[in-house]
């Protein structure tokens, strides 16, 4: 479904990937680990269009979109759904998720989708009319996921969605993300937790990076068997 | 000068025309600030030309009223393809370069008028309907300065229910403060700004052509008009629409009462006016903390 081949992306004169390379099929989860300021978000960001790769090439159904503006690749299926969240402050719970829909407003029945995501998050139907800004970081979290779950995106780019909460968010967070797999969601996820990570299926891959480049992949089985480099390149013991 | 509450009237009603003309001019600025963090320098340039454009439409048509929407609309359009033309490729370069061509267009086009129509100022008439006064007991209520009041308040009534209530609009305010995240989220928003831009320049171009039959309407009109209303919008809070309608409001009395009472006062009135609302609210009246 996604095929990321080879990629260098740069910041100005700063080369963050050196030649990653690393790809999704319909359905799988597939998980990008490495210790911070590696280049894990530059990685969906070079997917995205919002840093686009120097060389390399980013195949998305069999299409080359490297570089393609983020609009264009949100209208073929992608969704990101940011590591800061950005939700947008002055805007309602309502508008953002409708900010969400906007682009397939004529595909898709937009109450139904909105019930979809009120499904998934409860929470958020109490607080329609409320500013964005106003939402504690939690909320704010599940308001960014079903922003990004509104337009029933094909694959979804989750980034640390657990960052900074509290363990009984993060929990439900997980849930969500179980819940979302169990529906058939293709998603890409990166993710500093990595029990909970490799908590939520057997059935998901995981690339670990390492200096801008992918060091190791393989299931969580596979990365069990090499656990010592897996702790070296993330430099904690699991 | 004997200052009877007639007088006094008189001239708030004048300070609210005069603050109308403002209003609309500034709300124009301040969206396009606020969207596009361009700092529009040839605003005025535009206001100008919506005065120039409604006395050419006048004089072909002979009705002031289809004079006023052609004039607002020809110049939106030359706003945009001004901005799909010049101003977009300066998009995501420092904020002084966008500054620097709306400058030099502020020099640019007025020169251009100045070919084509010459120095002397032309004369755009009232509407038959607008002429004259009504009288309301010993207050004398001119019909046309009225109409303005009128008219800025159906204007901000119009974009305040066109901001909150449309898609575009919520885009608009939505990309006001996070643009790659409204792209992030499968909206071209390089056409949003167009809009943005051509709504901002209309808003200039009404003022202008409103404007038209009150003032002398020469080519170089616009540029004191550029800087008083970079000062309304100085005044409301940089990308505040609320902002820029009371700081209109204001400024529009400041100068009515200044120039009758100290007419050599009213420029400087003008920026005296803004430091003190800075010293007392540094951020402007409506202005927001911190933006990105
Ligand atoms: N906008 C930017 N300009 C310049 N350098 C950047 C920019 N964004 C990130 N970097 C640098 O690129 C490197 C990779 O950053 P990236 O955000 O991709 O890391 P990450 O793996 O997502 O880290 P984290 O776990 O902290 O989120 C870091 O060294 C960072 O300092
Ligand atoms: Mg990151």
């Amino acid at each position: 479904m996604l095929k990321v081949e080879n990629i260098n992306t740069y910041y100005g004169s700063s080369h963050i990937l050196h030649g990653v390379s690393l790809e999704v099929h319909p359905g799988e989860v597939v998980v990008l680990f490495g210790r911070n300021g590696v280049g894990k978000t530059t990685t969906l960001k070079s997917i995205m269009g919002i840093q686009p790769p120097k060389n390399g090439r980013i195949i998305y159904k069999g299409e080359d979109i490297t570089g393609n503006a983020p609009y264009l690749n949100v209208r073929k299926g992608l969704a990101i759904i940011p590591e800061d969240r950005r939700i947008i402050p002055n805007l309602t719970v309502e508008e953002n998720l409708q900010l969400g829909i906007l682009h397939k407003k004529k595909q898709l029945n937009v109450s139904e989708q909105f019930d979809m995501v009120f499904d998934y998050f409860p929470k958020l139907k109490l607080r329609v009319k409320q500013l964005g800004g106003s939402l504690s970081g939690g909320e704010q979290q599940m308001l960014t996921i079903a922003r990004g779950l509104i337009s029933n995106p094909e694959l979804m780019m989750i980034d640390e969605p657990t960052e900074g909460l509290a363990p009984l968010i993060v929990e439900e967070i997980a849930e969500i993300l179980r819940r979302l797999q169990r529906h058939g969601a293709t998603i890409l996820l990166v993710e500093q937790n990595y029990d909970l990570t490799i908590s939520l299926s057997e059935n998901l891959r995981a690339y670990v990076l390492e200096k801008g480049q992918v060091k190791l992949s393989g299931t969580p089985a596979e990365l069990r068997a090499c656990q010592d480099e897996v702790e070296q390149c993330l430099g904690v013991k699991l | 000068m004997e200052l009877s509450w007639e007088i006094i009237l008189m001239q708030v009603i004048m300070g609210l025309a005069l603050g109308a003309i403002y209003v609309l001019l500034a709300s124009g600025l301040s969206i396009i600030f606020g969207l596009l963090d361009v700092l529009n320098f040839a605003h005025g340039t535009f206001y100008m030309l919506g005065a120039y454009a409604m006395f050419t439409a006048i004089s072909l048509c002979g009705n002031f009223w289809v004079g006023l929407v052609a004039a607002v609309v020809i110049v939106s359009l030359i706003g945009g393809l001004f901005e799909i033309t010049l101003l977009k490729r300066l998009y995501g370069t420092d904020q002084i370069y966008p500054l620097l061509l709306c400058f030099g267009l502020g020099i640019f086009i007025p020169d251009i008028i100045k070919m084509a129509f010459g120095l002397i100022g032309k004369v755009v008439d009232y509407p038959a309907m607008l002429q004259g006064a009504t009288f309301v007991g010993n207050l004398i209520l001119p019909k046309y300065r009225i109409f303005l009041v009128v008219l800025m308040a159906l204007v901000l009534l119009a974009l305040y229910v066109f901001m909150k209530k449309t898609s575009i609009g919520m885009i608009i305010r939505a990309a006001t403060r996070d643009r790659l995240m409204v792209n992030c989220l499968g909206i071209n928003v390089s056409r949003v700004w167009t809009v943005g831009f051509m709504l901002g320049i209309g808003l200039a171009a009404l003022a202008g052509a409103v404007a038209a039959p009150m003032v002398q309407t020469i080519p170089n009109m616009g540029d004191e008009m550029t800087v008083e209303a970079f000062v309304v919008v100085v005044i409301g809070g940089l990308g505040s629409l609320g902002g820029a309608a009371l700081g209109g409001l204001i400024l529009g009395q400041v100068v009515s009462f200044v120039s009758l009472l100290a007419p050599d006062w009213s420029n400087v009135s003008i920026f005296l006016t803004m430091a003190l609302i800075l010293v007392l609210r540094p951020r402007g009246l409506f202005g927001e903390e911190g933006r990105d």
